[in-house]
């Protein structure tokens, strides 16, 4: 397929309905509103139903009727819409079902700002609702890898029946890159416990989180964990482009990941050599690429768009083996190749 | 557990479903059932009871207004 | 040839209900179940269960059942609809989760006209949690949070559900029934039937509330509370129909 130019949010909005997102349920809000307006725009004419919900709460619990009745369903929202979600989230997760989930996150906390942030590392990898859960959480850095991450969303949380989220920040959303378009079939599976009012061809299907019997509900949440394990193992995404040799290991997600590649060139010019690790997948986080880093490295430096969240799962990581430091800029402010480049040359004791 | 009335018309109760809550009793225009205070079912309640189907007219008040669907009536057995 | 009267209905599985004594939950369970057998909807049918007394709900309505978050039933109900426009989806909420938390979901639902069932239990109290006050408590009605009974000065006039969501333009047909007596359950069966009847139809937004007991709650014998409803919640809450596009009934129009 030849390459089209798309904006961030409305390449997202194209991947998921060639991934067969049959609904979408949104709420306008800053910096995410082309995904709402560009499905409440194609949708209907891919079979598909749209509906501007009255709050974000009551859109991801429209999400969480659909995905009850088996459609691939989506909703978008950004930071402060993402916490309201989060009830229905921790539902969708107690009930396993499958959805898609896009935050494109912006600078916080409360009504925050409209600019680009990546605060929200915690709220999406962490959780914000209720209960022993995790989600499958990707960060595309650009907009051909986000239609493809879309897409994958939509696959793996039928595989694995779990609300799936695609983390992007404000700029991904509105930038604009040429992109080639999935061309792929979905693998979309027949939900048989779907609750679509099939009782005549089938028993009938019940869809609940609860259970208030605690030994059956110790087993179900044990048995997710145990499909969170084979997630580990399977889905974790990476891109380590640190080599042997390389002195520093510089860490981001997203698109600021872009702008600390920027600032490894310019330390190359300088004598320093430094390597990227950008986490695709932020939960399952790819610990495992820390446990194995070149001996050449002696550093680890973390750069986020945030007062430093990733950088505890770079720790984890890292397990006390070297030292880890962080840079971020907060507020929707956006840090400069050269500020990285600056604060890398501190740690490493200057330029060579 | 099953108790059954039978004269005219037949009472059937599901006994062990029942709460001994009253109110077919209550809107039994006949005043022909009450909570069986000699025995205690599964549930650890008075079951409801009929103590003179011979009177009983079949009108299916008692099962319509019972919340735990007991009772099933019968007319002209 | 004997003939049956009356016998539970097919639409009701066979667990038994989790209900206290003599609650009119599972007097309304029946209405409904017998509704959808009687008019042969209920293996496309999709029971939505809320947070409350009857969240056990998908195990008692013997068709499909999805648990909602609290108050969220109509969101929920919304996204299985517009999937499966063919499918018959009824939600059965409580005060506490459609009058209190559930307010804007239920609004809205009925604002965008939504091609679904509702059906709204009222007995005036928070069961589940253990008898607190409900936004549908009556004045000087005693509760665990109104220990002294409920007064007018900073808990307002109970909330009237079904006035309020008349006035929405979208709504189809809104009527308030009780569940105190046969004659009234005979009516309130008429009702639901009715709303079920309009979703079939594909006529739009349909909500019943059905004014019930909780004798625990109320610290009234089952009988009793079924008293309380006739002398107490009937004259605050009219019985009657609020909405209806068929015969252009509405509000100050009760019957």
């Amino acid at each position: 397929m030849s390459k089209v130019l798309m904006k961030g949010n409305e390449a997202i909005c194209d991947a998921a309905i060639r991934a067969g997102c049959k609904a979408f349920f949104g709420y306008p809000i800053t910096p995410q509103n082309e995904v709402p307006e560009y499905m409440a725009k194609k949708l209907a004419d891919a079979g598909g139903v749209f509906v501007q919900a009255e709050s974000e709460t009551s859109a991801i619990n429209m999400v969480y009727g659909a995905a009850a009745a088996g459609v691939r369903v989506m909703t978008s929202s950004s930071s402060p819409g993402i916490a309201l979600k989060q009830e229905g989230i921790s539902y969708l997760v107690g009930a396993d079902l499958p959805c898609v989930i896009v935050s494109i996150s912006r600078a916080g906390p409360g009504l925050g700002g409209i600019l680009p942030g990546q605060g929200d590392y915690f709220q999406s990898t962490r959780g914000g609702g209720n209960g022993d859960y995790y989600l499958p959480v990707y960060a595309p850095f650009s907009i051909q890898e986000a239609m493809d991450l879309v897409f994958k969303a939509f696959d793996v949380a039928d595989e694995y029946r779990t609300p799936v989220m695609i983390l992007a920040d404000g700029m991904l959303g509105q930038m604009m890159e040429p992109c080639e378009p999935i061309a792929k079939k979905p693998n979309i599976t027949d939900h048989k416990w779907a609750a679509n009012g099939q009782a005549d061809k089938r028993d009938r299907n019940v869809v609940t989180s609860l259970s208030l019997k605690g030994e059956i509900l110790e087993e179900m949440v044990e048995r997710r964990f145990k499909t969170y394990e084979e997630i580990k193992t399977k889905e974790t995404m990476v891109d380590n482009r640190v080599q042997d040799g390389d002195e520093v290991a510089l860490v981001a997600y997203g698109t600021p990941s872009r702008i600390v590649l920027n600032a490894i060139e310019m330390l190359k010019e300088q004598g320093i050599k430094a390597g990227l690790i950008r986490p695709i997948t932020l939960w399952p986080f790819p610990y495992a690429d820390f446990q194995n880093l070149p001996s050449s490295v002696k550093n680890v430096v973390v750069c986020e768009l945030s007062m430093g969240q990733m950088v505890e799962d770079v720790r984890l990581g890292v397990n006390g083996k070297l030292p880890v430091h962080f840079y971020g800029r907060t507020g929707g402010m956006i840090f400069e190749p050269e500020e990285i480049a600056e604060q890398v040359k501190k740690i490493v004791g200057g330029g060579k | 557990m099953i108790s059954e009335y039978t004269a005219k018309h037949r009472l059937t109760f599901a006994d062990n479903l029942c709460k001994g809550c009253d109110l077919c009793a209550a809107a039994c225009p006949k005043k022909i059932i009450k909570m069986d205070k000699t025995r205690v079912n599964a549930k650890g309640y008075n079951p409801a009871m009929c103590f003179d189907i011979e009177n009983c007219i079949a009108c299916g008040i008692c099962a319509k207004i019972c919340p735990d669907s007991v009772i099933k009536v019968e007319r002209d057995v | 040839m004997a003939k049956v009267v009356y016998e539970k209905s097919r639409g009701l599985t066979d667990n038994p209900l989790s209900y206290c004594p003599g609650c009119t939950h599972g007097i309304i369970h029946k209405l409904v179940a017998e509704s959808l057998v009687e008019l042969d909807i209920l293996e496309r049918t999709i029971a939505i269960a809320p947070v409350g007394c009857s969240v056990l709900g998908y195990d008692y309505f013997n068709c499909d059942g999805v648990q909602a978050s609290h108050g969220r039933a109509p969101a929920v109900a919304t996204g299985i609809k517009r999937t499966n426009p063919d499918k018959i989806v009824f939600t059965y909420q409580g005060d506490g989760d459609l009058a209190a938390i559930g307010t804007a979901e239920i609004v809205h639902a009925a604002h965008r006209g939504e091609n679904m069932t509702v059906f709204f239990v009222n007995n005036a109290i928070y069961g589940m949690t253990g008898g607190q006050m409900a936004p549908t408590t009556l004045i000087d009605m005693k509760t665990s949070t109104s220990p002294f009974g409920r007064q007018l000065e900073g808990t307002g006039q109970p909330i009237l559900v079904s006035e309020m969501l008349s006035q929405i333009p979208s709504v189809y047909y809104i009527e308030r029934v009780a569940a105190h007596d046969i004659p009234h359950l005979t009516k309130a069966k008429e009702a639901i039937k009715k709303a079920l009847q309009n979703q079939v139809d594909g006529k739009g937004f349909s909500m019943v509330e059905i004014l019930g007991t909780c004798p625990i709650g109320w610290a009234k014998t089952p009988a009793d509370a079924m008293e309380f409803v006739k002398e107490k919640m009937l004259p605050y809450y009219p019985l009657g129909v609020y909405a209806d596009k068929a015969s252009n009934a509405g509000q100050g129009e009760v019957k």
